[in-house]
């Protein structure tokens, strides 16, 4: 548990680092997250990390980067493997600890969504955090069920014919709610004191804490290194992300920006959206002014 | 004082499971597995079991949760058939390369398709080398007994291998006998709890299932292959102390019936042993020298005991309830590698059958004695032979 009490910040947050001296990428949005998560839950957590970038680059033995206990899921097993991980904690009688789980979008929203969902049905006392960089990375920038509408990716490329991933990101935030969830928040790592309150918040339910955190992955998205942080900053800014919670069945925004910053700037950003038309980006536009009337009318502002 | 109560091969499983006390339980239910979770959770119910029991949505989450919980040093039980056998595949070999000493009972059934909820070993044998130990019992109080047993061997720092018990689908885990439940207590002088280094720990955080680079990565699969060799001696040791314990023991690797001085011997897996015996007893009277090897574990597999039973033999038959397509059956190519390696001189021949359920009757275990002593007069016979076909071949 973390020594801090009372709300974690840039100020007060421990100098100890419980992830580091692994290959990720330069600039990684990923690798954030997972430092963010560690610092905050502190030493005594066991940590869940499947398949993916983060194992990738954290666990080739013998140069293993985590500092407290961590394990490789399956790449299907994050959640069912968390969920162990807290039966077998509360039967063996340990005291004082957490268990975290942080997966990307591929291995949340798609092959890791029927074990998540088991933990939450069960309301197992785990924390899960998807870490949302939009594709397969690890493997090399495939579509996965969170790519937005016109991202290009190897498995959707743009071309004459197609203008990259023609599908929506799937509503993750929502259809975990949806299970009755006891904690669920989105988040970005362009916004990082939010972030930190929610991960402290997701460490105090009793219960199934899910947080879904936007974070950029300048590689595969063809971005400039030093650009994560501005760019998970911007996403929210233009409305193509929001930072919201779910608790006690209902939902709440927490940044309700008056005015939207340009789509087209944020996009224009990134090369795996450069081919976009006037006409796609105005449908992003209008499927992003749904999205927000939707919010504004149902859920707490 | 002794406690006997009537029960099917499944309860069995269940009572061996409530001695062996787990902490975590983690299931999904499939026929016909399913009662030996449904007594669990009667226990855990009822206070008999002081366990975590997780409603799993699928036999993938099933073992992933048990290595979860395995993990941090939990003693865990899970089990399954068929269908769920292969949808936890992955999980199946994560489990032994993990090193983690887990206990399943599978109830053997057929694969899809066409559909069978029967029984035959097509789903075990399918996965002979996902780096399991695997046992297969021949009755309900073999399989209480393996329960307890397991626990013991997987739990073994030398072995730390998952163990998985395996019950002909309903002929066993459907069928009532008469069973010796041990005492708790003695039980658990017999098993104390799990203590191991290798566990994720708050005090000394470690980081485990780890990545490997071509530089390292045989290396682990040597230690893992020799986690399962050694666990031919823990097997035995095991099954001493069991017999010291609780007054039976079942010989450890295989199980030999008049095997001494026989001239024919058919190797068996499971419940079709029993049918066999019975076989032999009556060729017996009519004056053969027939006896029946059952093997109790196919890995670590008894090349040894194979070879030193066999060796006076002028035949060998062997009965798959699987078949490899376009092979032979797999319990028959393993036996066979093994007659070989000894460069044993005896015929051997392979007896397809109870596929999808089917009977294996005393007569055709009678017939694969009769083509076992054509085949060593010198009339050659299939060598692999599907015993009570209903289709026409061309011979």
């Amino acid at each position: 548990m973390s020594k801090v009490r009372g709300t974690i910040n840039a100020g007060n947050i421990t100098d100890k680092e419980f992830f580091y001296g692994h290959k990720a990428c330069a600039g990684c949005g990923g690798s954030i997250v997972v430092r963010l998560v560690l610092k905050v839950l502190g030493e005594r957590t066991f940590t869940v990390i499947p398949a993916g970038c983060m194992s990738a680059v954290g666990f080739v033995y013998p140069q293993l980067c985590f500092a407290n206990n961590a394990i490789i899921s399956t790449f299907a097993g994050t959640a069912s493997m968390l969920s162990g991980i807290a039966a077998g904690a509360k039967a063996l009688g340990l005291k004082d600890y957490h268990v975290v789980g942080i997966a990307g979008d591929g291995g949340t929203a798609d092959i890791g969504i029927q074990a998540l969902s088991g933990a939450i049905d069960r309301g197992d006392k785990i924390i899960y955090i998807c870490y949302d960089n939009e594709a397969y990375m690890n493997t090399g920038i495939q579509k996965s069920g969170l790519t937005p509408y016109g991202a290009k990716t190897t498995t959707t490329p743009a071309g004459d014919n197609i203008p990259g991933t023609l599908t929506q990101k799937k509503n993750m935030f929502e259809i975990v709610a949806a299970h009755g969830i006891d904690y669920a928040a989105t988040a970005s790592i362009g916004y990082i004191q939010d972030f930190i309150n929610k991960i402290q918040k997701a460490s105090q339910v009793d219960g199934t804490s899910y947080i879904h955190v936007f974070a950029p992955c300048p590689t595969g998205w063809g971005a400039p290194l030093d650009s994560a942080i501005d760019i998970a900053k911007e996403v929210v800014d233009c409305g193509l992300w929001y930072l919201a919670e779910y608790e006690n069945n209902e939902y709440t925004l927490n940044k309700n920006p008056k005015k939207f910053t340009s789509v087209e700037e944020y996009l224009k950003k990134q090369s795996r959206f450069k081919h976009l038309t006037k006409e796609d980006i105005d449908r992003i536009i209008i499927s992003r002014d749904k999205k927000w009337n939707l919010i504004r009318s149902k859920w707490s502002c | 004082m002794k406690n006997k109560a009537f029960l099917s091969g499944n309860e069995a499983v269940a009572e061996g499971v409530r001695l062996a006390s787990p902490h975590v339980i983690a299931a999904y239910p499939i026929t016909p597995q399913t009662v030996v979770v449904e007594r669990l959770a009667e226990m855990v119910e009822d206070g008999r079991l002081k366990s975590e029991f997780l409603h799993v949505e699928s036999e993938h989450s099933a073992l992933s949760a048990c290595m979860g919980a395995s993990s941090i040093g939990a003693r865990t039980f899970t089990a399954t058939s068929s269908q769920g056998l292969l949808y936890m595949a992955e999980c199946l070999h994560y489990a032994s390369g993990g090193r983690f000493p887990i206990v399943m009972m599978n109830a053997n059934r057929s694969l899809a398709l066409p559909w069978s909820i029967y029984g035959d070993h097509r789903d075990s044998l399918s996965q002979l080398d996902c780096g399991w130990i695997q046992i297969y019992v021949e009755d309900a109080q073999e399989s209480l007994d393996m329960v307890i047993q397991s626990y013991a061997i997987a739990e073994n720092l030398k072995v730390l291998t998952p163990v998985m018990i395996n019950l002909d689908g309903f002929v066993l885990t459907h069928t009532y006998e008469l069973v010796d439940i041990p005492q708790k207590d003695e039980v658990d002088k017999f098993l104390p709890p799990f203590e191991t280094p290798y566990k994720m720990d708050l005090e000394n955080p470690k980081n485990m299932g780890v990545s490997s680079s071509p530089s390292d990565n045989t290396e682990f699969k040597f230690q893992q292959h020799k986690a399962v060799l050694d666990a031919k001696e823990v097997i035995k040791e095991v099954d001493d102390s069991f017999r010291k314990a609780f007054g039976r023991g079942y010989g450890g690797l295989v199980d030999a019936y008049l095997c001494e001085d026989a001239e024919f011997i058919m190797v068996s897996l499971g419940s079709t042993t029993g049918t066999c015996r019975t076989v032999v007893d009556e060729l017996r009277q009519e004056g053969w020298k027939a006896g029946v090897l059952k093997i109790r574990f196919m890995r670590p597999f008894p090349e040894e005991e194979i070879i030193e039973i066999t060796k006076n033999a002028k035949a060998v038959g062997v009965i798959d309830r699987d078949i490899s397509f376009g092979y032979e059956g797999t319990v028959f190519t393993n036996v066979n590698s093994a007659l070989s390696k000894a460069g044993a001189n005896v015929r051997s021949l392979n007896f397809i059958a109870g596929l999808g359920g089917r009977d294996i009757s005393k007569e055709s275990i009678r017939e694969a004695f009769y083509d076992l002593r054509e085949e060593s007069r010198g009339i050659s016979k299939k060598r692999v032979k599907f015993l009570s076909l209903g289709v026409s071949i061309d011979e």
